[in-house]
């Protein structure tokens, strides 16, 4: 009888959990849909990063794209192995470098976006995924759509991206051997060293001192 | 004027061969090197050489074409990707993908006609999708191993299988089955040239965001061929729990890692399941 009762609270409490999941949540698809609409209608009307002004972008992304991700899962991924030799403080500073690292390439991309149409391929997944990949496809005149894929992990009651696939290379996976290298070479302060040297490069203010 | 010309070029070939040298100093491929890279200095001098070609050459004149109205660059795209699309259904048929073989051999008919000559796809238009397809895809297809990765001089990242697979490719090519020399070397340049195009900014982002272009490049096509041969589907290569205590494929396959040896033994044949 006592084992009944806590299954039974066990069910209801579980229930509890998933529809409060589901009023909470928005679903990964959606997210990423709402993100990249708002994203594009914002450029498509900003004269200034159309011509290619990259802090405009980049504070574009950062406001409107970074909550959604979670850098220190990206950062993870890319170092692989390594990570592990990491100490905290090196975790931290490596996930802020590569964070401003991909920030930064790929604001420029969006002051190169055209008219290019994306579509939203319908979501395989089942409700109670935690790790689902949002599919979509990026159409421009003259050429094969490129395929763009998100990968979202459920946190709590919400979805964050922690990779992204374009024409099925992961812009984080791809650079495990750069970073893995890197290691190799100089220890994790080695890699930390070379990734801020190539924002420092990056970064017009710093360069233009220079 | 010729005498500037060829002095230069021996200069040239005297920095490709100092670079060689420093790669060779340096162990680019020792040890610790990339396990799909065996051939890593040469492939690095090449790499420089294209590098060069390309800053000078190529990405000059495609910003050039790249000033021309957008319509008339769809356009000649379009011409191009339409007479491609019939060594792309034969690929598709070559692996099985009778449907998709079908659609294409539909798409250059339409094309043709409706389409004027492929310069307007109205294929896809009706919903009718391009795909992408070669002989080396076929032969992956078919299960025959990519073999060391290869720089080609001009033509870029590639592998054993890709290249040689290219000279199918390009014997079945159609411009080059043009009597014309003058007309199929103009094709043919020009296809080039729309192709680097369509690359531009693409091009910036991977200088950009490389700490070395070479490596970059290198992961990047390894991967991009994979999904390629897999049609955008390829199975998953990431491990399902990747947390930091579990190693990834690639750290398995390196030679030099430094991970736990039971994590080794568990993945390294999941990337090359290709082969």
């Amino acid at each position: 009888m006592k084992r009944f009762t806590s299954l039974f609270a066990t069910l209801v409490l579980g229930l509890g959990i998933q529809f409060g999941a589901a009023a909470n949540t928005v679903a990964p698809d959606a997210l990423v849909k709402s993100v990249s609409d708002d994203v594009i209608t914002i450029v498509r009307q900003d004269k200034a990063i159309q011509s290619g002004d990259t802090r405009k972008a980049v504070t574009l992304v950062e406001t409107k794209v970074l909550p959604y991700f979670d850098f220190a899962h990206m950062t993870r991924l890319a170092v692989g192995k390594d990570w592990k030799q990491a100490s905290a403080d090196q975790k931290s500073v490596l996930t802020q470098e590569f964070k401003t690292l991909l920030v930064r390439t790929y604001s420029n991309a969006l002051t190169k976006y055209r008219d290019q149409q994306i579509d939203f391929e319908p979501l395989k997944a089942k409700p109670e995924d935690t790790d689902v990949i949002v599919r979509t496809k990026v159409r421009q005149a003259g050429a094969k759509a490129v395929q763009i894929d998100y990968n979202l992990e459920k946190q709590g009651d919400n979805w964050k991206v922690y990779d992204v696939l374009v024409a099925g290379v992961s812009l984080v996976t791809n650079y495990r051997d750069e970073f893995g290298q890197e290691v190799r070479a100089g220890g994790i302060d080695g890699l930390i060293k070379s990734l801020k040297d190539k924002n420092t490069r990056l970064d017009p203010t710093t360069a233009a001192k220079k | 004027m010729t005498n500037s010309k060829t002095e230069s070029m021996v200069a040239g070939r005297g920095v490709l061969m100092a670079l060689g040298l420093a790669c060779t100093l340096a162990a680019c491929a020792g040890p610790g090197g990339h396990p799909k890279d065996p051939l890593e200095p040469m492939n690095r001098a090449t790499f420089q050489f294209n590098e060069k070609a390309d800053k000078y050459v190529m990405r000059p004149v495609a910003e050039v074409y790249d000033l021309t109205p957008l319509p008339v660059k769809t356009g000649v795209a379009n011409f191009f990707g339409n007479i491609a699309d019939v060594w792309i259904g034969v690929n598709n048929l070559l692996q099985g993908k009778f449907v998709d073989g079908l659609s294409d051999g539909g798409r250059f008919l339409l094309n043709s006609t409706v389409g004027l000559l492929g310069v307007f796809d109205v294929a896809t238009e009706i919903g009718l999708e391009k795909h992408d397809e070669d002989l080396g895809q076929t032969l992956g297809r078919w299960g025959v191993g990519d073999g060391p990765y290869l720089v080609l001089p001009l033509l870029g990242s590639s592998n054993v299988r890709d290249g040689v697979s290219l000279i199918g490719d390009f014997r079945v090519d159609p411009l080059m089955q043009l009597e014309d020399v003058g007309a199929r070397n103009s094709l043919g340049g020009l296809r080039l040239v729309s192709k680097r195009a369509a690359l531009l900014g693409a091009d910036t982002a991977a200088e950009e965001a490389a700490l070395d272009k070479y490596g970059y490049m290198r992961s990047f096509y390894i991967q991009y061929r994979r999904n390629q041969i897999f049609d955008g589907q390829p199975p998953r290569e990431k491990d399902p729990d990747d947390d930091d205590s579990s190693d990834n494929d690639k750290a398995a396959t390196d030679g030099n890692a430094a991970g736990p040896a039971a994590d080794k033994s568990s993945s390294p044949n999941k990337k090359e399941s290709l082969e």
